[in-house]
């Protein structure tokens, strides 16, 4: 039982890592219309940007300022530079631009920052872990995480459906056009919701740093499954981006953990290692597909 | 200098490694295919630099080389379209560099088709090393399951009982475990796949937990294992259960990475830099001195492959394409390895011996691996007495 708690803590602290990447690209895709493949590389360049800062001032809430002060900007500048010409072309084009800026940026990483994985270290107070029950100690930087993941879930929401800007971001998505034909400068708007993203994307680089090893090439691996997640969720839609990236949190975690030992119970234990590390593995995809079939527009499509 | 900008400038990517131009005769050209971008980047990168440390004037064993270094980016189907580059228009007979299975399983068929030489300064998965051997492929590392035969053997030797063992779900994964539980004599009782781009073994570590062995085993080379590691501390986990690793999944780029979460690690290797050799020393002191860092384990066998490259050179007169006269040349291994005792196997594998590192802080707080004692005497590997050569 212990297990299965623990399990579904480290589901949803997935969970709300997948959110904050998935938010920005869901409300860029859902507004713009823009396929952005580079929004892995902005979170690498959050996790880069808090791990350097950390090694250099030792300060955990400067090196997260830092990442999303340096994912913000770099978002910005790639959507007024490059992003900005590709709204209105084929979403191939937009495909093969991102791929480039992926590959730019990684390059750029290893030239600043060397090909060697980056340690981002951990204040003291952040390095222990809680008692949760007796017997099950969880580390109390996956509960600052869920917690940072879920309130940013609940500023996000409240910006976009009580605020005035919220609303006009609603309202680009829903009819770009027609926002412009009101007067609203659709250009400023865009930027800033890119810039928003790009924040959130290195948010969650600067809060994975310490988890893992910040390396070149870290934004690909967990980009496709920010992909499933906003499809599950409904393009556009951030409530959809929570809902999917919790429910692909946890059924990828749960799976890779107890699958195997189902399995165990009607096959030899090799087989059931080797099928069972197999199948957790497509899951996520499994689940995509069966959302499609029951709700081809995703759980909660932002329109249409 | 000049050469090799105008020649980088000329062919993007491509990096010229050869001395000034003063070859009477063509140079041999080596074609060097290596893992030198993302996580695993810093891998290809040593075995570059070993390597190229290993050629001494832009010659191999008194012959001139040129050698031509290409980037993987860990993708097999990248490595064969350069090996296919390299040997029909470059003229490539001599490949080596390739620091993973699962790319060295995509291109060695087609080298060794077109009548081409492997010298694998890493990689050394089981599927070529049995009954699919070949007169034209050498390994100069070990093979893959030897690697953590080592581990194993550490295991028994520390008295641990009951383990708990993970590896990445592809061939060397499969080649590691397997390796592990042959030498290994006590209970395995979990056993985990992790998937290949996996960087949060949070799911594990509560089953490391839940599952409570003497000993866990795991195999995740390079960044990913500098992950597990620092994982593997924030679960409160170091300490509390022991961890038995071979060289890959602990070298001296992970140990600088992960830091005091290291200590207390038992490591089992064919190498350390602190071997007292003669041939090791001047390698470990040449390559400190040209790349201002500590060398792994990686770039070691790629100086130990440059080695063997050149006794074999030497002996066949620099003529790549007659691969007899080369193997004849290869097959005594003529050459001092860093690692010390070294000889080539009938299936053209390594024999050699393994010892056990521990984890130990300098004087001046940095960690470093230190050898402890001989584990493994003249070790080759099972799949042998499977290869007709």
């Amino acid at each position: 039982m212990s297990l299965v708690l623990e399990q579904s803590l480290n589901g949803l602290q997935f969970g709300v890592t997948l959110f904050l990447l998935a938010a920005g690209l869901t409300l860029v895709f859902g507004i713009m219309g823009l396929i952005n493949l580079a929004h892995g590389s902005l979170y690498m360049i959050g996790g880069f940007a808090a791990a350097w800062t950390m090694a250099r001032l030792g300060s955990f809430p400067l090196a997260v300022l830092a990442g999303l002060g340096a994912a913000g900007g770099s978002g910005v500048l790639i959507e007024i530079i490059v992003l900005r010409r590709l709204y209105s072309r084929p979403h191939l084009d937009q495909v093969l631009a991102t791929f480039g800026l992926i590959m730019f940026f990684n390059e750029a990483m290893a030239i600043v920052f060397g090909r060697n994985p980056l340690q981002s270290g951990l204040p003291d107070a952040l390095r222990g872990a809680v008692l949760l029950m007796p017997g099950v100690p969880y580390p109390v930087y996956r509960l600052l995480i869920i917690g940072v993941g879920l309130a940013v879930a609940v500023l996000l929401f409240l910006f976009i459906t009580r605020t005035r800007a919220g609303m006009l971001v609603r309202a680009g998505a829903a009819d770009p056009a027609m926002v412009q034909a009101l007067g609203v400068h659709l250009r400023v708007l865009t930027t800033a919701v890119f810039g928003l993203g790009a924040m959130l994307a290195g948010l969650a680089g600067a809060l994975v740093g310490p988890l893992s090893s910040v390396e070149i090439g870290m934004g690909e691996r967990i980009l496709i499954t920010t992909f499933v997640v906003i499809v599950i969720g409904g393009i556009g839609s951030i409530r959809g981006a929570l809902a999917g990236a919790v429910l692909v949190g946890l059924v990828d975690t749960l799976t890779r953990s107890f699958l195997p030992d189902a399995l165990r119970l009607l096959m030899a234990q090799t087989d059931a290692d080797a099928i069972g590390a197999g199948l957790s593995s497509m899951a996520i995809f499994i689940l995509m597909a069966l959302v499609l079939l029951a709700k081809p527009t995703g759980l909660f499509p932002a329109h249409g | 200098m000049n050469l090799t900008r105008r020649a980088a400038l000329a062919l993007p990517a491509l990096a010229f490694a050869a001395g000034p131009a003063r070859a009477q005769s063509k140079p041999v050209k080596i074609g060097l295919i290596s893992t030198l971008s993302g996580p695993g980047g810093y891998l290809g990168a040593d075995i570059r630099d070993g390597f190229l440390l290993g050629v001494t004037d832009g010659t191999l064993g008194g012959i001139p080389v040129q050698v031509l270094v290409e980037d993987d980016g860990l993708k097999p189907a990248q490595a064969k379209q350069i090996a296919t580059r390299f040997m029909k228009s470059e003229g490539v007979n001599l490949l080596t560099g390739i620091v993973f299975s699962n790319v060295l399983g995509a291109v060695l068929p087609d080298i060794l088709d077109d009548g081409g030489i492997y010298v694998s300064p890493n990689a050394a998965p089981s599927n070529f090393a049995g009954k699919d051997c070949n007169r034209n492929y050498w390994v100069t590392s070990w093979q893959n399951d030897t690697l953590h035969e080592s581990a194993g053997e550490n295991a028994n030797r520390l008295g641990f009982k009951k383990l708990y063992v993970l590896a990445p779900n592809d061939q060397a994964g499969k080649d590691a475990i397997t390796g592990f539980k042959r030498q290994f004599k006590g209970e395995i009782i979990g056993e985990t796949y992790t998937s290949l781009d996996q960087t949060d073994f949070a799911p594990e570590m509560a089953k490391i937990r839940a599952a409570a062995p003497d000993a866990v085993f795991q195999f995740h080379p390079g960044g990913v294992g500098i992950t597990f590691l620092k994982q593997y501390q924030q679960a409160g986990l170091l300490g509390q259960i022991p961890m038995v690793v071979a060289a890959p999944s602990l070298d001296a780029t992970t140990l600088a990475a992960v830091g005091d979460a290291a200590l207390g690690i038992h490591v089992s290797s064919h190498w350390n830099s602190d071997f007292p050799n003669a041939a090791n020393q001047k390698f470990v002191a040449d390559f400190e001195a040209k790349y201002k860092r500590l060398p792994t384990y990686y770039a070691s066998q790629a100086y130990d492959t440059a080695l063997a490259i050149a006794a074999a050179l030497k002996g066949s007169k620099g003529n790549v394409t007659d691969t007899e006269a080369f193997r004849a040349a290869m097959l005594p291994a003529a050459f001092s390895a860093v690692r010390g005792k070294f000889r080539f196997g009938p299936n053209n594998h390594p024999i050699q011996d393994w010892w056990s590192l521990s984890v130990e802080k300098g004087p001046d707080g940095k960690l470093f691996l230190k050898t402890q004692e001989k584990i493994l005497s003249d070790r080759g590997d099972v799949y042998a007495a499977q290869c007709k050569l």
